[in-house]
């Protein structure tokens, strides 16, 4: 007859059941989302983030965007007239970390990106109450003030690479340069488009880029890549 | 001359208090840091002016250090110091490994507090929720945790004891489950050993699976697990009365650890994240609900025959209160874990609500009980400075919930309501702005609430300078060396 005494009186016993019944449950719902197939969509045009997009999501992560703004559209329909397509699992694929949110204090964000001018997000992160009276957001100001640190911007790319984001030995090699050239729009941007596709020039000063124009870079491509004219309800299928 | 009695009938064993009166200080130190912090973020969102422009200030840059010191710092030192205090006693024995260990436990720990939060305020953050730090502090940490670990099974190990006490169970189960939450989680490749960024090892949405099963657990085994702990120790000491009931505290452990392992995709409802593991998610939450009340009832009625203690004893009022909001936050957590309430409360600020009644209803009230009880056990001093200002921080304490969590029950289901609102054309009828411009009030409602809390815990600090420095009485401890306290006390 088994009794609970055998367990109390045994630390090791206690321990070692203790992990084996919190393991469960992690164990089933994580480990199939790394081996069903389709719990990511195959739809085109997700790519990886240009080097200035990426300088500029990792400002966003750095001041902390996500604790109120989210980046996830729901599968509801008031968040589709709002926001527009729902998100696919697709489009965050190569997001490290999600972005997903938790809580709207502002907006949903997932689909900015071509929604507002660059002029309007510069002028909206140095005094966000001038374009939208009733915004709690703080000033960045001090973002346009700040030159991009983008020395170590190669390694950026190759740790990604190496954790499954699909670069190339020509967007490694180019990246310096794709970054500059992405940050000053009166710049050939035929280079950047073609490893990048849809990626936003904007208009920094040539030369010294600041975290600004990295953050307008990112936010003008959030949820723009995938071309849902020409997706049938069948890919969308997870 | 009972004492004398009792002190050669049993057995003395010599505790190591003084790391316990370390953590319990600090837990204190924290908590007013991060009262104070959450009143000013709750500031800047009735007035963003208060962000001041500057970097350090912003709101998303402060938000985590808030959580941080709540959770990890004013939650994470209380631990320490009440499981430390239950095990050595429990267990009768001293605490395993050597007291320099012990200190330097203490200090490592306050050390990636300090790290965690300037790295923060600096610009550094992983972008997790809850798992924030970069991963020289996480290494840092982990070390930390092992160590800690190691004190506290080797305290079970060496006890005098054959029986482990519920409330063991409890601690180690936190204990164990954090370290393992904390390894997945922040599984990260650094760009270089010489830089503080790093990538997470998981994308889109295996990251957000992988987050929120951590995210949730954080709630679950730090935030419950540990405090359970601490109720299954403190409320019958405090009632004079044995657990109301042992099979019921067996079947609360089990099925406890078990099912918050699935909750976390209640967190990620018509996300991207696949059907499947939504509703598992949403099952097991919902099933939550059963040994959350469990373990309410197994506290509450542990009073039976001493609810009259409740007029003489304000601390316990703490403890027992706790209780309430425990089950109260562990209803209406399954219920917002319900797909379609979900739709209306995910977003919004009554998902804010919900995280406080249990933070601070639960978690600090659990903590303040305990500490009450702690403070003059340790010290050696007959009992605090002051019953009535116990009182006062009890009832201001409630109060400022009381404020807090309605404010943010009618400004989250306000947002919800309107985000969804259709006009009589078929047309959304409200923009984003205007829910922002209607909360407005609610948040400075919210705001007073925290600053009532806040007092209540500046109360508590000065009542409990005050007991400390007042005389020793040296009671119980009579004609022993100082640090000597009877086994089983």
């Amino acid at each position: 007859m088994f009794s609970h005494e055998t367990i109390e009186k045994n630390a090791l016993l206690l321990l070692v059941l203790t992990l084996i019944v919190i393991a469960i449950g992690g164990i089933v719902e994580i480990v199939p989302l790394f081996t069903i197939e389709t719990t990511v969509e195959h739809v085109k045009g997700v790519r990886p983030y240009s080097p200035l997009e990426m300088a500029g999501r990792n400002i966003y992560v750095r001041e902390g965007c996500y604790v109120c703004h989210s980046q996830q559209i729901r599968t509801l329909k008031d968040e589709v007239e709002r926001y527009g397509h729902y998100s696919l699992a697709a489009e965050s694929m190569y997001d490290r970390p999600f972005q997903w949110g938790s809580k709207r204090i502002g907006p949903d964000l997932a689909r900015v990106g071509g929604r507002y001018s660059n002029d309007w997000h510069y002028g909206h992160l140095h005094h966000p109450q001038a374009l939208v009276p009733e915004s709690l957001m703080p000033r960045y100001a001090f973002l346009a003030e700040t030159r991009l640190d983008y020395s170590l911007i190669e390694k950026h790319l190759t740790t990604q690479r190496f954790l499954g984001v699909p670069y190339t030995d020509e967007d490694i090699t180019n990246a310096r340069d794709d970054l500059l050239i992405q940050a000053n729009v009166q710049a050939d941007q035929e280079g950047v488009l073609k490893r990048y596709p849809k990626a936003v020039a904007v208009p920094g000063r040539p030369g010294f880029p600041t975290e600004m124009d990295a953050l307008v870079a990112y936010l003008q491509v959030l949820g723009t890549m995938v071309d849902f004219a020409d997706l049938g309800v069948e890919k969308l299928q997870q | 001359m009972a004492d004398a009695v009792l002190a050669t009938a049993r057995p003395v064993i010599s505790y190591n208090e003084e790391v316990i009166k370390k953590f319990t200080i600090a837990a204190m130190f924290w908590a007013v840091v991060a009262f104070s912090l959450g009143v000013y973020i709750a500031t800047e969102l009735s007035w963003p002016e208060f962000n001041l422009g500057l970097s350090f200030l912003n709101f998303g840059r402060l938000r985590p250090v808030h959580t941080s010191a709540a959770v990890f710092a004013f939650g994470g030192n209380a631990l320490f110091a009440t499981s430390f205090f239950v095990v050595q006693r429990t267990c009768r024995a001293r605490l395993a490994g050597p007291d320099a260990l012990h200190d330097f436990i203490f200090w490592g720990y306050q050390f990636f507090i300090v790290m965690a939060a300037s790295s923060y305020v600096m610009g550094f953050s992983r972008g997790q929720e809850y798992s924030e730090p970069e991963w020289h502090i996480t290494v840092w940490l982990v070390l930390i945790w092992v160590l800690y670990a190691g004190v506290f099974i080797g305290t079970l190990l060496k006890r005098a004891e054959p029986h482990i006490y519920v409330a063991n169970w409890f601690y180690l189960a936190f204990i164990l489950t954090v370290a393992v939450l904390v390894l997945v989680n922040n599984a990260a490749v650094p760009i270089s050993p010489f830089a503080a960024k790093s990538y997470v090892v998981y994308s889109g949405v295996q990251n957000a699976m992988v987050q929120w099963w951590y995210g949730h657990n954080a709630v679950g085994f730090f935030l419950t697990a540990g405090f359970l702990g601490m109720m299954y120790y403190f409320v019958p000491k405090q009632a004079g009365r044995p657990v109301y009931s042992y099979r019921l505290s067996v079947v609360h452990f089990w099925s406890l650890i078990f099912l918050y392992m699935w909750a976390g995709p209640h967190h990620l409802h018509y996300t991207s994240l696949p059907d499947w593991t939504q509703t598992l998610g949403m099952a097991f939450s919902i099933m939550l609900w059963m040994p959350s009340w469990g373990g309410m009832i197994n506290g509450l009625m542990t009073l039976s025959g001493a609810w009259d203690k409740l007029r003489t004893d304000p601390a316990l009022r703490f403890s027992v209160t706790a209780v309430g909001f425990y089950g109260m936050s562990t209803f209406e957590g399954p219920m917002m874990a319900i797909r379609q309430v979900n739709s209306l409360s995910h977003y919004t600020d009554w998902t804010v609500g919900h995280v406080h009644s249990g933070a601070l209803g639960w978690v600090a009230f659990v903590s303040f009980g305990a500490i009450y009880y702690m403070v003059p056990a340790l010290w050696k001093r007959s009992g605090l400075y002051s019953t009535r200002l116990v009182a006062w921080h009890y009832w201001i304490a409630t109060l400022g919930i009381v404020f807090y969590i309605s404010a943010m029950w009618v400004a989250g289901i306000m947002q919800g309501l309107m985000w969804r609102a259709y006009d009589k054309f078929g047309f959304l009828q409200y923009s984003f702005a205007e829910s922002v411009n209607a909360v407005h009030p609610y948040y400075v409602i919210r705001m007073l609430g925290g600053v009532m809390f806040l007092t209540g815990g500046l109360i508590m600090c000065y009542n409990l300078i005050r007991t400390v420095r007042s005389p020793s009485t040296e009671l119980r401890a009579a004609g022993l060396p100082a640090g000597v306290v009877l086994a089983g006390e």
